[in-house]
């Protein structure tokens, strides 16, 4: 049995459509949308997904950050009396029991988060101001852009000396280089002697390209230097009055040696801040699990966004299906020619299925084509970030055809299982 | 002996019309031998179409045989028949049945195409029965934009495109003026003449006259079998 070489029948199918420009062309839009919404979509979602991951892995997915959390008044450890000295969160002795007794601990990083105004001559910025230890550069991933970071002597000495992030660098001190200049926190005078960036996501820049990640405003000092100068006891001024607050440590960052044995540090830490302190005045948050968290929630969002894009993409295949049967009874008298001068059924359906693969190839891809520009103009546009993925093209226009193909066939048969005689009949 | 092109034996064909059955053909037997040329007559609904489709093989036989140069296609399946019209049968129809977005040539490949011929091949044995046809300087135009006469031309290359061993029409005049209709039948003398076999349906007895038998038909049976003054073989 002889058949139609391909070619031919490509041929053939163009020639067909091009009778019916106007429909083959609005037939076509369905699926150019179905596509185009499709790609458009997935990558907007992608955006989103890349950004929470990012902002994640910044955390570092081998840390668990355990945070000092204040609780509500009348249950503070002060008694029932109302007290003017506020006292909770996250001890000394904590985190010397996490270094003692945490499993395959490999630094703990104890920080102390204070909100002071920072001043140089005449400009004033109130910031955060982190009490902390060299190794804070390495467990953040941060990386500095001049000057060097904390140093281990600074601890020692408790010398008076600070880092800056780079956005401060610029409020601050506009036009003239930072290093080796002295700033004020509150009272205390602070000589610079490096800046810092943000955090270092994926590769780093070459060393003296331009620099954007580095949005950070925060001041590190050393934390022994802040203790002998300041103590444990942080005073707060309000509308009200003031309020003293008493914080050992705000923060401390575990950085655990392996993912794999993240969970049973933080269930050691758990243990022993369930165990050093009454109430809930601190929080865990693991990373990790935010990214397993995550993963799962981007796998809902493929579910959503997979639905609405099938949906689309089957109201473009019922288009297409819609479009074929009618041509295929304006049709019929051809068919039933074609059939008398030697078609098979099979030669009918390849007929038909190659004009709707026409109609779904050139709208998938005049599809993809929008579908690339869009994700482009949002971001232009809104700031919304986008990622434009090799397998949400793949998806789009393999879907597409898909399902085109799969609505053509219906037709295509019903022009194939024609009775000839019937067909030649038809006016 | 010669192998006939045609030989139905006992051949009955019956539609189901609903609840009712309708015979359209009652047991008919009929042999044509190459080189015949010969006239179907009846009034409609004598079964004069229904010989016709099946003989072209567009149809089944309800019972009976169907020997087409001698091979018994009576059980053969759908696709089989497809490659049978395509090698085999000649159709020349009343309203041309050419596809209206090919143009004359294109008309003329169709069966061509479905027996897998080389695009060239194809082209060249179409240009060929075309300029036969006096169509030389149609080749590019549209069935829309040849007269009723030019259409069935190009219909007629068509059904000699494969080099059929039966050639059916249907009321190949029917369509046209006399003037017309007279320069077609000329044709299928001529085609005749070179020793094609050709089974024509018509009402005309005029058309009759010109063959070397007619075949009445009535009520899906044979009534009359003449040989025009030729010698019955």
């Amino acid at each position: 049995m002889n058949t139609m070489p391909p070619k031919r029948m490509v041929k053939l199918a163009f020639k067909n459509l091009g009778q019916y420009k106007l429909r083959a062309g609005l037939t076509m839009l369905g699926i150019v949308f179905g596509v185009c919404s499709v790609v458009a979509m997935l990558s907007v979602g992608e955006g989103a997904n890349r950004e929470i991951q990012e902002k994640i892995q910044r955390m570092g997915s081998q840390n668990i950050l355990i945070k000092s959390v204040k609780v509500p008044k009348d249950e503070s450890t002060s008694g029932g009396r109302q007290s003017m000295l506020a006292s909770y969160g996250l001890t000394y002795e904590d985190a010397r029991q996490f270094s003692q007794f945490v499993p395959n601990l490999v630094a703990s990083t104890p920080m102390k988060i204070l909100r002071y105004d920072v001043q140089y001559k005449a400009r004033k910025l109130q910031t955060d101001v982190v009490a902390t230890v060299p190794w804070f550069l390495r467990v953040q991933h941060y990386r500095m852009v001049r000057g060097r970071f904390l140093a281990g002597s600074d601890m020692e000495f408790g010398s008076p000396v600070c880092v800056i992030g780079s956005r401060l660098a610029r409020i601050l001190f506009a036009g003239c280089d930072p290093i080796g200049r002295t700033l004020n926190i509150d009272r205390d005078a602070y000589t610079v002697v490096g800046i810092v960036g943000d955090i270092a996501q994926g590769e780093l820049p070459v060393e003296g390209e331009l620099w954007l990640g580095g949005e950070n405003q925060n001041v590190y000092i050393p934390l022994r230097t802040y203790l002998n100068k300041r103590g444990d006891l942080f005073a707060q001024w309000s509308q009200g009055g003031g309020v003293f607050e008493k914080i050992e440590l705000h923060e401390v960052i575990l950085s655990i040696d392996k993912q794999e044995n993240v969970e049973r540090a933080v269930d050691a830490v758990r243990r022993i801040l369930r165990k050093n302190h009454k109430q809930e005045d601190y929080s865990i948050v693991v990373p990790l699990e935010l990214i397993r968290q995550a993963r799962e929630t981007r796998r809902l969002f493929n579910v959503v966004l997979g639905s609405i894009a099938a949906i689309s993409l089957i109201v473009g295949g019922i288009g297409i299906m819609n479009i074929m049967l009618a041509t295929v009874s304006e049709r019929t008298r051809e068919i039933g020619i074609r059939r008398a001068l030697g078609a098979t059924r099979r030669d009918i359906v390849l007929q038909f299925l190659m004009e709707t693969l026409i109609l779904s190839l050139s709208g998938g891809t005049v599809g993809l084509a929008i579908g690339a520009v869009i994700p482009l103009m949002i971001t232009a546009t809104t700031n919304v970030k986008t990622v434009l993925t090799f397998p949400s093209f793949a998806v789009a226009f393999g879907v597409s055809v898909t399902v085109s193909v799969i609505f053509g066939i219906y037709p295509a048969r019903r022009a194939a299982l024609m009775d000839p005689i019937e067909a030649l009949r038809h006016e | 002996m010669t192998v006939p092109i045609v030989e139905l034996r006992n051949a009955v064909k019956e539609y189901a019309s609903g609840a009712l059955r309708v015979t359209a053909l009652r047991g008919i037997d009929l042999r044509i031998d190459p080189g015949e040329y010969a006239v179907v007559m009846g009034a409609s609904g004598s079964g004069k179409s229904t010989l016709l489709n099946l003989l072209g093989c567009l149809d089944h036989l309800s019972a009976g045989d169907y020997l087409l140069g001698g091979e018994n296609i009576s059980r053969f399946s759908d696709d089989q028949l497809s490659d049978i019209r395509s090698r085999r049968i000649g159709f020349i129809f009343q309203s041309y049945n050419l596809i209206p977005q090919l143009n004359v040539l294109e008309n003329i490949e169709v069966p061509l195409f479905y027996q897998g011929v080389s695009e060239k091949a194809a082209a060249e044995r179409a240009v060929v029965l075309a300029e036969r046809m006096g169509l030389a300087d149609r080749l590019r135009h549209k069935p829309m934009e040849l007269s009723g006469g030019q259409q069935q031309r190009v219909a007629i290359a068509r059904s000699l495109v494969c080099d059929p061993i039966l050639m059916l029409a249907d009321e190949p005049t029917g369509n046209l003026d006399s003037r017309t209709g007279h320069e077609i039948l000329e044709l299928i003398d001529e085609l005749h003449a070179e020793g094609k076999t050709i089974v024509m349906v018509t009402h005309d007895d005029a058309i009759a006259h010109r063959a070397q038998r007619v075949v009445r038909f009535l009520d899906g049976e044979i009534v009359s079998n003449d040989w025009n003054g030729a010698e019955k073989p």
